[in-house]
């Protein structure tokens, strides 16, 4: 199957705009919440944690792991759309 | 019963279950012992790369480092995880698609060039090195330390059991074991983290009990920054790194996680496209489990150590302390005579030095767990190390069959180059355990190498060859060299020829060797992408290659084309 069809190329250009979204959230919630802007968020406090300090140590990784899952479930669709999802 | 018969039993019965798994699926093709006939069903593989990746130094280490450090020790955290997310969004899907056997082919073939195949498989080499030193080293620490025998000895033991599932099994063999190694670890990890939380905040959820409040009703965070304080150390919430540094050495750990070649080959052994995107998300899912439990262990075991030594007279100190310090992990120096533990942040007055290791090593003993726990402690210490150590084993001789050996030799039988690979695999075994038995001083210092050249190296290259159809093997070539040269010079340079003025002042806009990595990554980027830019496009076949792995459909089972 050629990938240089019309098609193809929709398929690839949403591909990309759905990495784009996930690693800019990616990158919000660990460089960002976590390092850049921890002293900030450490004003705020979920429960008995410092925000930005919950972000480091605990927030971040739930969100890296909500992101993949997220991407699957996209992609699985995006693939079944387009018509190059496998048997 | 006693601690070391329960230590003995609990090992003894992990090792017959590896042994066990081993025989039942060992590896009768070269397809299976690359990459376990390509029919590992993602939730396995998840697990097994859970395994895979979690190494010594994740289970016995890191929340003794996080104890130490604070806020700072997200760094590893974040950049041991976050890497997932790379790897599941812009590596693994496209490399199954790609389908065949290991990081070096894909740079081969992507890159039309056996010069860039061979720059890769050395970088493949030197990383794995580094670390399955480490590894067995690790084994032998808890053999020595658990069942009382010289580290020698446990080194030995432990490259015997490898040899026989990695020489036997291939990875085949070790996807199976590490599913089991996987099992082993965290339960070993979780049943102290359970009963500690719940002794200390009441709440049996260990990421929760680190939120959580003491019996006094104070929060436990804003409580240990306050005795951490009060003793001269800095908070444990605040951070002593510089933003940049912390920033780099996150994004190199980051990077080069999703450089490894031991964990991206996990994913050539899944059958479809679809589900190497959801063994990552599996595998993240194992790991978070583990990770993000260390930082409650990390706070959990230095406020029960400051509450259980400070000010407190030296003959009161609880069993733990003595059954460690007979290890040399605790050492307890009565400087000013007072008959009392001064632990405090001055250097010069501060009479308690705990090793980092102390902190998962001796939870079962800190929360007066029964004796069997602390056996499932050191069986939970071997799984991790072992299965790190076989996944290593497997990229070297793999690295050595495949893409050395079978490149020059194209025509060889299917049954000399499985020879090949095990006798590979076998001398690897040697070697890792020669450097556990006489590590070579500066074990320690090379981890920032491991990962520093997996961010220079691979990483830019593997997402430009799916990312760009334009980029060729002259900018591939340029781009490797150059994020090699400047990490490994700049880690060389303050590691070994200049140790002295390994400081801040001297760094290179203050990114400390762990985070240099980082720099190396975007110089690889840089040249990459100007060379392409002046030299001829790659021949249209690659370029058909390359829109070819980004579509899901007929990926098959890898193999040979």
């Amino acid at each position: 199957m050629s990938s240089q069809n019309p098609k193809m190329k929709a398929y690839w250009r949403k591909n990309l705009q759905t990495l784009f979204i996930l690693l800019i959230i990616w990158f919000v919630v660990s460089f960002g919440c976590g390092i850049l802007f921890v002293d900030q968020l450490n004003a705020f406090h979920l429960g008995e944690f410092k925000l930005g300090f919950w972000f480091a140590q605990q927030g971040s990784i739930f969100v890296f792991v909500i992101l993949i899952f997220v991407y699957v479930v996209r992609m699985n669709r995006l693939d079944r759309e387009f018509d190059v999802d496998e048997e | 019963m006693e601690i070391l018969t329960w230590t003995y039993i609990l090992v003894g019965i992990s090792f017959a279950l590896y042994i066990g798994i081993a025989i039942w699926t060992r590896a009768g093709s070269t397809h299976e012992f690359y990459i376990a006939g390509g029919g590992v069903s993602p939730l396995a593989n998840g697990m097994a790369t859970a395994a895979d990746w979690m190494s010594a130094a994740s289970f016995i280490s890191m929340a003794g480092i996080i104890s130490f450090s604070g806020y700072d020790g997200s760094v590893y955290l974040m950049g041991w995880t976050g890497g997932y997310v790379l790897l599941a969004l812009l590596l693994a899907p496209y490399l199954r698609k790609f389908g065949k056997f290991t990081v070096p082919d894909f740079v081969g073939d992507r890159y039309y060039s056996n010069t860039a195949k061979v720059v890769a498989v050395i970088c493949a080499l030197f990383i794995s090195f580094t670390y399955v030193a480490g590894q067995m080293r690790g084994v032998g620490i808890v053999f020595s330390r658990y069942l009382e025998v010289p580290i020698e000895w446990g080194v030995v033991f432990g490259m015997c059991i490898v040899f026989f599932y990695a020489v036997l099994g291939g990875m085949k063999g070790i996807t199976y074991t590490q599913v089991a190694q996987y099992c082993v670890l965290i339960f070993a990890y979780m049943v102290p983290a359970i009963f500690i939380s719940m002794q200390l905040t009441g709440n049996p959820i260990p990421q929760l009990g680190l939120g959580g409040t003491l019996a006094d009703g104070s929060p436990l965070l804003a409580k240990l920054d306050g005795v951490l304080t009060e003793l001269g150390f800095a908070a444990y919430t605040s951070g002593r790194k510089s933003i940049t540094d912390m920033f780099m050495i996150t994004l190199a750990l980051m990077v080069g996680t999703a450089g490894l070649p031991h964990v991206i080959v996990r994913f050539f052994t899944v059958p479809r496209v679809k589900d190497a995107r959801l063994s990552a998300g599996y595998a993240l899912v194992f790991i978070a489990i583990l990770y993000t439990t260390a930082p409650a262990i990390a706070a959990f075991g230095i406020y029960n150590t400051i509450e259980s030594t400070s000010e407190k007279k030296i003959s009161e100190l609880p069993a733990w302390i003595s059954t460690w310090e007979k290890t040399n992990l605790i050492a307890v120096d009565d400087k000013n005579g007072d008959g009392k533990v001064q632990y405090v942040g001055d250097p010069a007055r501060n009479e308690l030095s705990i090793d980092r290791d102390v902190m998962v090593l001796a939870s079962p003993e800190i929360a007066q767990l029964p004796n069997w726990v602390v056996g499932l402690v050191a069986a939970g210490g071997m799984a991790a190390a072992l299965s790190t150590a076989a996944g290593l084993l497997l990229v070297i001789s793999t690295s050595v069959s495949r893409d050395l050996f079978k490149t020059f030799h194209p025509d060889i039988s299917e049954k000399k180059e499985l020879r090949i690979a095990r006798i590979a695999a076998g001398c690897a075994v040697v070697l890792a355990g020669y450097f556990g038995v006489n590590p070579p001083g500066f074990v320690a210092e090379v981890v920032a190498f491991a990962f520093g050249l997996a961010a220079a190296s691979f990483f830019p290259v593997i997402i430009m060859g799916i990312f760009s159809s334009r980029i060729n093997k002259e900018g591939a070539i340029s781009g490797m060299i150059t994020g090699l040269i400047f990490t490994v010079g700049y880690i060389v340079y303050f590691k070994f020829i200049s140790p002295e003025s390994n400081n801040v002042d001297h760094w290179l806009f203050g990114i400390s060797p762990e985070g240099i990595g980082s720099i190396g990554m975007i110089l690889n980027f840089v040249a990459c992408i100007t060379v392409s830019k002046f030299t001829p496009a790659p021949p249209q076949a690659v370029q058909d290659m390359v829109q070819e792995i980004r579509i899901p459909r007929g990926a098959g089972k890898a193999q040979d084309h």
